[in-house]
């Protein structure tokens, strides 16, 4: 029999409409601007940025707000606009070392060069909610203290140099740069494109594989080596003016892992590491990616893979959560032909089993 | 580790004589873009109506793009593409013939407009002056002066460890 499945379009228009409604609210309640969730909500910003993989306040700012705060919309809607803008080329890779760092902890070494900044955090915050902030509330303005400008090298740097971690992966030569933007992921993925399926990763999931690793899953012995965050510069080399012009700064989180060490009969013993990078003061996010970065070296690392978050197709398939929610999501959308054909399979082999069996098939109601 | 130092090596010597005009221009419109990345469309546009402008065109019309953002492994390590970012730019020529290009993020056609316009200005012979003074100059002492307010309130919150002495209270 044909399945008519045209209609619907005024259902759907008039929803939309109801949904332009309930984004409102209650209209005698003054419509939130996008310089507001910029300024007042912007860790939101931040994580909207980073998985939306999109460096854009202003554009975030509107996708949270269209989105209602669901920030998974919100990422969707940022990843969507992302595709409709052609692209100029890619940034010469920053440099964090430069970072005007606005924090910087490390959990290794009390005493690091440049020293423990602690920045606006909520670390040590007694998490009591603040009824001071329901109504009208002013900050007092910043304390201040005359800034040294010594140089914060990173603690890996540090420990580098006495040959105690070991070092970052050096580029071949002339090898591109992979992007998963451009290319469908293959497997086995090498690093470049783990870190880059990861800064744009769920935050949520990556915590969770995080998690199960220091829980035991793929356990790798973690300290935060260094967590910094802070401005850094941007450039990008223009063919047309014929040197690397500056775009501006970014805000970023990076965070060192130091993990346990490793050595063999022709090498000596050294700490290794994670490694984990996002837009805006995204720490969770970071501290994340960065265990479960020294996770995905297991192979490279000679470790036994035992857990999820070692599994690089298991982490790298279900980290994005566009792709995630598109594929759970989609189960709301009509399947009407599919299921009416599972219905009748079902019929089918209900009633061979009652002749096998000599019942009575029930009769059902919709039949 | 041994440097050389110029008289060891005379070729790259008289080499970098030449380029230094070409470089020391690079240097100076590299250092004009890098502050006026920071300021808005509407700061520039005001400092600018402090100087006659010469006529000039738009070479190529505001464009938004996209520009991949690059990190490197371990923060020093190979480059991976972090996630990419909104840029515009735009093309001005003046009209004694210098062409001025304007790069920054963000999708404010306008900005990049009026960043290529400096770059032809400060790469003109004329105006070159006047851009630093009137326009460069004064946008480099906001930006300074904001990134040393940020430092002084990022260093009130530096930890000063102190001991606590066994035994003691």
């Amino acid at each position: 029999m044909y399945v008519a499945v045209k209609g619907g379009e005024r259902a759907i228009e008039n929803a939309h409409r109801l949904l332009a409604h309930a984004r409102r609210g209650d209209q005698a309640v003054p419509e939130v601007t996008l310089d507001q969730i910029s300024e007042q909500l912007g860790l939101a910003v931040d994580r909207t940025m980073s998985e939306g993989s999109l460096y854009d306040r202003e554009l975030a700012a509107l996708a949270i707000k269209q989105a209602r705060g669901d920030l998974i919309e919100a990422i969707f809607l940022v990843r969507a606009f992302r595709a409709t803008l052609p692209r100029f080329g890619a940034s010469e890779p920053v440099d964090t070392g430069a970072m005007r760092v606005e924090r910087r902890v490390s959990s290794t070494f009390k005493d690091i060069p440049g020293g423990q900044i602690l920045g606006p955090t909520f670390d040590y915050t007694h998490r009591l909610l603040d009824p001071a902030l329901a109504q009208g509330f002013v900050p007092e303005a910043p304390a201040t203290a005359e800034a040294v400008t010594a140089a914060t090298p990173r603690v890996t740097d540090i420990l580098g140099r006495d040959g105690l971690i070991e070092s970052s992966p050096q580029a071949e030569p002339d090898a591109p740069v992979g992007d998963l933007t451009r290319e469908p992921l293959d497997f086995p993925a090498d690093r470049d494109l783990r870190l880059q399926n990861l800064a744009r990763g769920d935050e949520g999931f990556l915590l969770a594989m995080g998690y199960s690793t220091q829980r035991g899953y793929g356990r790798n012995h973690p300290f935060a080596g260094e967590i910094r965050f802070g401005e850094v510069e941007v450039e990008f080399f223009a063919e047309d003016v014929g040197f690397a012009v500056p775009l501006g700064s970014i805000e970023l989180t990076e965070c060192q892992m130091v993990n346990q060490f490793k050595g063999s009969a022709t090498e000596a013993p050294c700490f290794t590491r994670g490694y984990g990078l996002a837009f805006g003061q995204s720490e969770r996010k970071t501290m994340s990616m960065a265990l479960v970065d020294r996770a995905l070296r297991a192979r490279e690392l000679g470790e036994e893979v035992t857990a999820p978050a070692q599994d690089e197709e298991f982490v790298m398939s279900h980290s994005d959560n566009v792709q995630a929610t598109g594929f759970v999501e989609h189960l709301k959308l009509p399947h009407y032909v599919d299921f009416q054909s599972e219905l009748g399979l079902l019929r089918k082999l209900r009633k061979e089993f009652a002749e096998a069996n000599d019942v009575e098939p029930m009769q059902e109601a919709a039949e | 580790m041994k440097l050389s130092i110029i008289t060891d090596n005379f070729d790259p010597a008289s080499l970098a004589i030449k380029m230094t005009q070409q470089d020391s221009q690079q240097i100076q419109r590299k250092a004009a873009m890098a502050v006026l990345v920071h300021a808005e469309a509407g700061e520039i546009a005001a400092r600018l109506r402090n100087i006659p402008l010469p006529a000039h065109e738009t070479l190529r019309e505001p464009e938004n793009g996209l520009v991949m953002l690059r990190g490197r492994v371990g923060g020093d390590g190979a480059p991976f593409n972090l996630g990419e970012a909104t840029v515009s730019r735009a093309a001005v020529r003046l009209a004694g013939g210098e062409v001025g290009f304007g790069y920054t993020l963000g999708r404010d056609g306008e900005k990049a407009r009026l960043i290529a316009l400096c770059d032809a200005l400060v790469q003109s012979r004329e105006f070159g002056v006047a851009v630093e003074r009137e326009v460069v100059a004064p946008l480099r002492e906001n930006l300074a002066a904001q990134r040393k307010q940020r430092a002084a309130e990022t260093a009130a919150t530096k930890v000063d460890f102190y001991t606590m002495v066994r035994g003691e209270g």
